[in-house]
């Protein structure tokens, strides 16, 4: 075991001239902690080949499941390839129309990850620059905010996200995909961001009390700057553990609404549309046009909230 | 005391309102319900007959009035989709959902609690690591998923439980009730487990969480220096004063096991209100879904006032101070 300073939290053995970014990183506490959680690597683990296969899904697939002219109807309904029936072109099996199992999920989670990511950035941007504004200017603006933010969280998030895509679909009833998208990520992120506005607003209301606040101020630094370049930094702390928490639920939502069939257009099926697709022919016997989907979300939404939830502990200095 | 119900009530009006004025304004901007129910065919007269009669042809505020004038007496017009009364749609669904709703709030009590209770008890034990490990399972599973493998195994591989609609039901004046007949029974099953899973993870976790605070208390330590036994502290004591936040989150919670029910109640086809807003969102059915999102939003305003008078009531600190909603959170 390396000695560590209690002071500062570095390794003492280290050669400490040569500091850059990466080697002050590799000795932080987070990431010692990181390297020291079995749990926690294989959280990241999985997320991360989720993430990798839903990236190069374009590349990993063995076959392009949007290209209707390579759909063969004969090869319909083939069970996964170490079954009896199954062929070995078609690791997973193939739905009703012929589509590779494999490759409609990789690119499935491929929108189900966008849709998340896009959604847990809307709401991160509008709720950070609202929670700041809100604590540190205080006042009626403050309280209005605060008034709105008790409302929507009252809802249950899926209930609205449903009720926004269903209003967003009808004002635009010809939207093309990438409006379609657009409606989706808004009507998920429509009362996320809500949670980020009153946590950040809670620490800055801390904040702006502090000294080096004070001190900032009469530097004569503007009211811009100090809440971009000294109050932010100090507030971004349970933010990183609410987006990555969000993130899960995000994906988990948007594949709801897929499942209810009102999230993303049918061109372009993600997760939960395959699982609702593949659902019709449970009572067939064809279980593995739902199941793969099935556990491809679970194991996307397990280890994100794995990590969150490692993450909320790890910064968490009671619990050390 | 008095100023501060007063004030509660005062917000409650001002969030059913606001509620009403997103629901109002749906009917502005989605759809158009006169060529929805005419179709393409129609002529111009024939058009306007109807605006005249729906009372299209008012201005705003005046639609407003009216609208929230015949919402309070329970009145929101007539189906886009199947012509009928609303008010008669959701007195017909109601009874569904919240038969389905009140079975899984019992289920995820009656299972959450023991559950919880042993996993603090046997907090070092593989056992009780393992129970908590699936909880976590619990809470990322999607709804729907679980609803999906539930009728995978029960109802196609097993073939014990039905997988879609209520069964037979008994008519009670009003009301139709699935819960007085074992094929009632046997159908609700799967629907109630499904929408539970959530509820029971999440009171299993707070029941262990609230457990270990309690078993850490001095009047827990002072028990045992007493020599009381094990089962008298751990059941007379520790889980006596855990029960109070135990109950009221589950009390919060009914309101979002009623708007889950959308989601159980697709998978299942189950004839409840969760189904009939569904169908009015992929329709649209305007009045359908306004009068969904009130009711929804009277619960609500509902189930969260009654724990903040029920706060003032256990709470004799807030009865000086008159700010319980600060402190809450």
């Amino acid at each position: 075991m390396r000695q560590r300073t209690p002071s500062t939290g570095a390794v003492v053995s280290a050669p400490p001239a040569a500091a850059g970014p990466v080697s002050l990183w590799r000795r932080s506490d987070l990431w010692l902690a990181f390297t020291h959680s079995p749990l926690a690597l294989l959280a990241a683990f999985v997320a991360l080949a989720c993430l990798g296969g839903a990236l190069f899904a374009p590349w990993l697939a063995p076959h392009d499941p949007f290209d209707l002219a390579k759909l063969d109807l004969a090869d319909s309904h083939l069970p996964p390839a170490w079954l009896a029936d199954g062929r070995a072109a078609y690791l997973l099996g193939t739905d009703d129309q012929g589509r590779d199992i494999l490759s409609a999920l990789l690119y499935g989670a491929r929108i189900s990850l966008m849709v998340g990511l896009g959604a847990v950035t809307l709401s991160v941007l509008v709720g950070v620059s609202t929670g700041l504004v809100a604590g540190f200017v205080g006042g009626a603006a403050d309280a209005v905010l605060m008034r709105l933010c008790d409302v929507m969280l009252s809802f249950p998030p899926i209930l609205i996200a449903l009720l926004v895509d269903g209003v967003g679909r009808q004002l635009f009833p010809h939207a093309r995909d990438l409006l379609a998208f657009a409606v989706l990520i808004l009507a998920l992120s429509f009362t996320d961001w809500v949670r980020y506005a009153r946590t950040v607003r809670g620490s800055t209301l801390v904040e702006r009390h502090k000294e080096y606040v004070q001190a900032a101020r009469l530097v004569g630094v503007s009211r811009g700057r100090l809440l971009r370049r000294h109050v932010l930094p100090n507030v971004l702390g349970p933010v990183l553990v609410l987006a990555t928490i969000q993130v899960g639920q995000a994906i988990v939502a948007e594949a709801t609404l897929s499942f209810l069939g009102v999230g993303v257009p049918p061109t372009n099926p993600s997760l939960g549309t395959l699982i609702r697709i593949g659902n019709d022919f449970l009572y067939a016997g064809e279980w593995w046009i739902t199941v793969f989907p099935g556990v491809a979300l679970v194991l996307i939404a397990m280890s994100v909230n794995l990590l969150g939830d490692w993450l909320r502990d790890a910064l968490n200095p009671r619990l050390r | 005391m008095l100023s501060f119900i007063l004030r509660r009530l005062v917000q409650a009006v001002l969030v059913l309102l606001v509620v009403g004025m997103g629901a109002f304004s749906l009917f502005q901007y989605v759809g158009d319900p006169v060529s929805n129910m005419l179709g393409q065919d129609a002529t111009l007269a024939q058009r306007d007959r109807l605006r005249d009669e729906l009372g299209l042809d008012k201005p705003a505020p005046v639609q407003f009035a009216h609208f929230v004038g015949h919402a309070l007496v329970g009145d929101f017009g007539l189906s886009l989709r199947q012509g009928r009364e609303v008010s008669a749609l959701i007195a017909e669904r109601l009874p569904a959902t919240l038969e389905l709703s009140a079975v899984s709030a019992a289920l995820a009590v009656a299972l959450g609690i023991p559950l919880g209770v042993y996993a603090a008890l046997r907090r070092r034990h593989w056992d009780a690591k393992l129970t908590m490990a699936v909880s976590l399972l619990g809470v990322s599973l999607p709804t729907f998923l679980i609803g999906i493998v539930l009728i995978e195994v029960f109802s196609v591989l097993l073939g014990w439980f039905p997988s879609f609609g209520r069964g037979a039901t008994v008519q009670l004046g009003a009301w139709t009730t699935g819960l007085l007949t074992a094929d009632g029974w046997r159908h609700v099953a799967l629907p109630a487990l499904t929408l539970a899973v959530y509820q029971l993870t999440l009171v299993m976790r707070l029941v262990r969480a609230e457990m270990l605070e309690a078993l850490r208390s001095d009047y827990v330590k002072f028990a045992r220096a007493r020599g009381l036994p094990d089962r008298v502290v751990n059941f007379g004591h520790a889980l006596r004063n855990t029960l109070v936040p135990v109950l009221t989150i589950s009390g919060l919670q009914l309101g979002s096991l009623i708007a889950f029910s959308v989601i159980t109640e697709t998978v299942f086809a189950w004839p409840g209100m969760g189904s009939l807003f569904i169908q009015a969102v992929q329709f649209p059915d305007v009045p359908v879904m306004a009068a969904y999102l009130c009711l929804i939003a009277l619960v609500f305003v509902l189930i969260n006032l009654a724990v903040d008078l029920l706060y003032v009531v256990v709470d004799p600190r807030l009865r000086v101070h008159g700010t319980p909603g600060e402190g809450r959170r």
